[in-house]
């Protein structure tokens, strides 16, 4: 299917937007200057960006705790979210939630989340607001081949399944649950798991951007018309350690550089739309510079930002109290 | 002999008085007293109230203790004259106590139903609760604004000899209808016309408190046939100025202890407010549309913070019998408004009283009225 | 106003709000029952008690939504629901089996708010009975409001009598905040009289059933009307006790507590639920830290063991608060006095 330019460039800036994101806080992080955990997102942009790419504000996401990607390519803003992972005031959480826990209800962002597993029961709940609520929207879990195994999202496909809702399971394989091998820790298959919840399976090359947007409209329009829940599997590599400062031990040597040679989203993606002649070379330039800037202007900003005042200790646990 | 000696018996304050608790004795055994002389703090589950020897005599014993709960009509204490023998007071109490066991089951069986109850009138169904009958005139009661039939717990049951005494619910208040849609003293008085008309009363003296003797004085001035007499306690529309603080905190309170403060502003007695009157008063606030039903009529009776009403000329125009009772202590409706009610109106002024004269003056205010209603049956 | 069951008033007062607001739904194990049945009965149960009976039948499928037995995805998904516009009333049928869903109770829904910098709510209230003295054994008896009430982000309600489970009820549903909302299974047929209109009962604020001058005695749920119990056989023996039925754990009433605890000088706290960190001892330590010089006696606590509920009815009663253990203490406390000051 023909995708418009202006998806196009949209998709390219966001997925750009993220991978210098993750690569700004992996030298950042490395300065001492970022509290807590951070787990990135490198590698994987296009599995995000290419699903988001089918949503609007009103549909609804739930993440994980590699959130940043998502985050982006919800919407979110960038400037808020550098200045959440900071700890300042200025945050999209106000400085309480930090990289593990991003939300913006607005733009239909349910959180990241610090619990593996966490998401997709919060997505049943989303998707049967939009199924009562009558509004159209669709209610999407991104999780990870570790958080397959969780007990929670098991029975949430089988919760989705039983109440027929507009939700999308979206498993981002990168074949790693922290330190340890998929291949050893899923038994089975996604696509098995799936059946076994008498769910459509859909799978694709989370790598190419192409790939994911056109899987992802099938399953999107899927449940967005009523015929209950998707499993889409999206097979992915994870460029960084689990969080930041993992040495990856458990990776073989040069597996990751192979990884970002030949399997590079952003790479793949300039390739084919400048042979293909969908977008010039100039254009994607000029997202890769006012990207670039805008990310240096998120951190200055961030840096610069207050930290929140004593009072936020005690505020918002409650709406009321 | 047992002529001369007089039962204490624990009273009835109001329609869900079944049993009330003796607080304290406030007279010793052995000293006289005078007939209206405070004997004991009874503690219902609404309120404190003194409890007034009814004779002269010297209080014999006291039977009941304090802290102690009995049912009303309980033997509490013995009032006798102090000729009489110990021995008889012992008898009289062993001859009351056998008797008031076995009258107990008969005088359940006799009694007439007197529970509130729902009466459909106009575009409100209204909580009403009557007692008494007879061949008098009856007698309406409208209590005030934010109040209920409750505030004539010690008023109702006195004036009831001989004539039907009605309380009820104003629209928005109690156990009424929640939605006000015109909550001026007119549109009160209308709802007050109507139910007369269910409950087929042509004509009644009305005894209104505060807001409700607003709405008294209006019925009047709107349908004067249904008027044969007004007894005023506080009344709304003689003075612009009502503390307008209370109206709202009143209204808003949304917790006990608030509430407890505003509840303290209605007496001079700040002691009469315990913590179960207020909680009654709460469980009615906290009904759906109660509170929006007190804001239409405080907005509709007094706008710019001020009482919009000057009923002074309907009483001057009136030839029906009006008496007035106000607490000099008034902090809700200043008693300054007695003023400027017509000299033609028989003006009982109480000092050390705040709003509520029915209650803080129960005694004098129902002999006063029922020698009232007498005179001008 | 009418004499209404525990299990009416809660029946009521979903059934009132779900005719208010469209927003309010109801889930769980059984809240219809039926479904998948051979009969084709629909509300076959009506919930495991059968407080939830008729709700489907008014209301329909799109506002009763029986689940699977599986409670971390529906708790869950009444999370999602609540912060993405719902009003959801999750019944987790016996608060035991948080056990299987307690991720997104203490994880989720009652972190939102805080971790999200104040931009999300998240209106859910989650319904479950709790309690012994009722044969159910270990897995199906456990007082555990303790345990959500060390959880800031959550309120907890615990109602007293069936007055107080549908005012409190309907504030619950009608609160921006997930709500624990915990039933006491041995009260379902208790009645008393009840509006038949709409009321709410404000979070935090204590409801005094008595007042006395000698001991003030805090009770929580069921345990409110065994202290009212034990204080009408006390009051004839001359000793007179303020009862204290604190409604919510979590927002608080510590006021309340205090001021009652100046007046008479002795405490008693009778907490249903296990002894080690629940309720009577974060009472015991409020009182300790600020009317320590009130206090004319050593607090007392009548809890239970510190041991699972036991199934057998004789161990079961063993195991209780009781009146009489209640009016023990009691007595306890005026000794001590008496000692003291002789």
């Amino acid at each position: 299917m023909q995708i418009a330019r202006e998806t196009l460039l949209q998709s390219y800036r966001a997925m750009r937007t993220i991978r210098v994101f993750e690569e700004r806080l992996h030298v950042e992080f490395a300065t001492g200057e970022i509290p807590g955990f951070v787990h990135l997102y490198c590698g994987e942009e296009a599995s995000a960006v290419g699903v988001c790419a089918h949503l609007n504000d009103n549909d609804t996401i739930a993440s994980t705790h590699r959130g940043h990607g998502h985050c982006i390519a919800k919407g979110v803003d960038v400037g808020g979210m550098m200045a959440e992972i900071y700890g300042r005031q200025t945050g999209v959480c106000r400085g309480k939630g930090g990289s593990m826990h991003i939300a913006d209800l607005s733009k239909g962002m349910l959180g990241a989340n610090g619990i593996v597993g966490g998401g997709p029961p919060l997505i049943c709940g989303a998707a049967l607001s939009h199924k009562v609520l009558k509004d159209n929207g669709v209610a999407i879990a991104f999780y990870g081949d570790g958080a397959s195994n969780e007990g929670f999202t098991l029975e949430s496909l089988n919760l989705a399944s039983v109440w027929q809702l507009p939700a999308v399971f979206v498993v981002e394989d990168n074949g790693y649950g922290e330190a340890t091998g998929a291949s050893y820790a899923c038994a089975g298959t996604q696509k098995d798991r799936a059946a076994g919840f008498g769910m459509p399976y859909m799978e694709c090359d989370g790598t190419d951007f192409f790939a994911v947007h056109e899987t992802a409209r099938e399953a999107i329009d899927h449940a967005r018309s009523g015929k209950g829940p998707v499993m889409l599997h999206v097979h992915l590599s994870r460029w960084y350690g689990h969080f930041e400062g993992d040495s990856m031990t458990y990776r073989k040597a040069g597996e990751v550089a192979a990884e970002k040679e030949n399997r590079d989203c952003l790479k793949h993606f300039r390739d084919r739309v400048t042979s293909a002649g969908l977008l010039d070379a100039s254009a994607l330039d000029d997202i890769d510079s006012a990207v670039n800037d805008e990310i240096e202007s998120a951190v200055i900003a961030a840096k610069a930002a207050p930290w929140p005042e004593d009072a936020a200790l005690m505020a918002d646990v409650y709406v009321k109290y | 002999m047992t002529q001369d000696v007089i039962p204490l018996t624990m009273p009835k304050f109001g329609l869900a008085m079944t049993e009330g608790k003796l607080a304290s004795w406030t007279v010793q055994a052995g000293q006289s007293v005078k007939q209206g002389d405070e004997l004991a703090d009874i503690e219902t589950s609404k309120i404190t109230s003194g409890y007034e020897s009814p004779a002269a005599g010297t209080l014999r014993k006291q039977v009941a203790q304090a802290g102690e709960t009995l049912a009303v009509g309980a033997l509490i204490g013995v009032l006798a004259d102090a000729s009489v023998s110990d021995a008889d007071i012992d008898a009289f109490i062993a001859k009351f106590q056998s008797e008031q066991t076995t009258d107990e089951t008969e005088d359940t069986a006799s009694t007439r139903n007197t529970e509130p109850h729902q009466v459909e009138a106009g575009e409100y169904s209204l909580n009403v609760r009557e007692v008494g009958d007879g061949d008098g005139t009856p007698l309406l009661l409208i209590h005030g604004f934010g109040g209920d039939i409750s505030n004539w717990m010690l008023t109702q049951e006195a004036l009831a000899s001989g004539r039907r005494v009605i309380a009820f619910d104003l629209p928005g208040h109690g156990a009424s209808s929640k939605t006000v849609k015109d909550g001026s003293l007119a549109g009160l008085a209308s709802a007050v016309n109507a139910l007369l008309d269910a409950l087929s009363i042509s004509k009644a003296h009305i005894m209104g408190h505060s807001l409700g003797g607003g709405v008294a004085i209006t019925l009047l001035k709107n349908h004067a046939d249904k008027v044969a007499s007004l007894s005023l306690l506080a009344p709304a529309g003689f003075e612009k100025a009502v503390n307008m603080e209370f109206i709202t905190g009143f209204t808003e309170a949304d917790r006990n202890r608030a509430m407890q403060q505003e509840l303290e502003k209605l007496v001079h007695d700040k002691g009469l407010i315990g913590r179960k009157m207020v909680d009654s008063v709460m469980r009615a606030r906290r009904l759906d549309g109660a509170r929006d039903a007190l804001r239409t009529i405080a907005a509709a009776c007094f706008p710019n913070g001020e009482q919009g009403d000057d009923l002074r000329p309907v009483l001057e125009a009136a030839s029906i019998p009006v008496q007035l009772f106000w607490g000099e202590a008034d902090e809700v409706l200043p008693v300054a408004g007695a003023d400027n009610v017509p000299d033609s109106v028989e003006k009982h002024l109480f000092p050390g009283v705040g709003h509520l004269p029915q209650m803080e003056k129960a005694s004098e205010v129902n002999k006063t009225t029922e020698a009232f209603l007498q005179k001008h049956a | 106003m009418s004499k209404k069951s525990f299990r009416q008033a809660i029946n009521e007062a979903l059934r009132q709000e779900m005719r208010r607001d469209p927003r309010v739904i109801l889930m769980g194990e059984d809240v219809a029952g039926g479904r998948g049945g051979t009969s084709g009965v629909q509300d076959a149960w009506g919930g495991v008690l059968g407080v939830t009976k008729g709700l489907l039948t008014e209301f329909g499928e799109e506002r009763v939504w029986d689940t699977p037995i599986s409670e971390a995805s529906y708790i869950g998904a009444a999370a999602g629901a609540a912060a993405t516009g719902l009003r959801p009333v999750a019944e987790l049928m016996f608060v035991d089996f948080i056990g299987s869903c307690l991720d997104q109770v203490l994880n989720q829904a009652a972190k939102f708010r805080y971790m999200f910098g104040g931009k999300a709510r998240t209106p859910m209230v989650i319904r479950a009975m709790y309690g012994a003295g009722f044969n159910a054994a270990a897995q199906h008896s456990q007082s555990l409001y303790p345990l959500f009430t060390h959880i800031p982000g959550l309120k907890v309600v615990i109602p007293s009598s069936p007055y107080e489970a549908k005012g409190l009820l309907i504030e619950a549903i009608r609160d921006d905040d997930p709500v624990i909302f915990l039933e006491n299974k041995v009260m379902y047929d208790d009645e008393e009289d009840v509006p038949d209109e709409s009321y709410t009962i404000p979070f935090g604020e204590a409801n005094l059933t008595r007042e006395g001058e000698d001991v003030t005695i805090v009770a929580i749920g069921r345990m409110v009307g065994m202290a009212n119990e034990a204080a009408d056989r006390l009051e004839k023996q001359g000793i007179t006790c303020t009862v204290i039925d604190p409604r919510t754990t979590s927002p608080f009433d510590e006021d309340t507590i205090l001021e009652c605890v100046e007046e008479t000088g002795r405490l008693i706290v009778v907490d249903e639920s296990s002894p080690r960190c629940n309720m009577a001892c974060d009472i015991s330590a409020l009182v300790a830290e600020r009317a320590f010089g009130a206090l004319k006696a050593p607090i007392l606590r009548v809890v239970p063991p510190h041991t699972p509920v036991p199934f057998s009815t004789p161990l079961e009663k063993l195991y209780m608060p009781s009146a009489d253990k209640i009016e023990a203490a009691v007595k306890t406390v005026m000794k001590q006095h008496a000692r003291e000051v002789a």
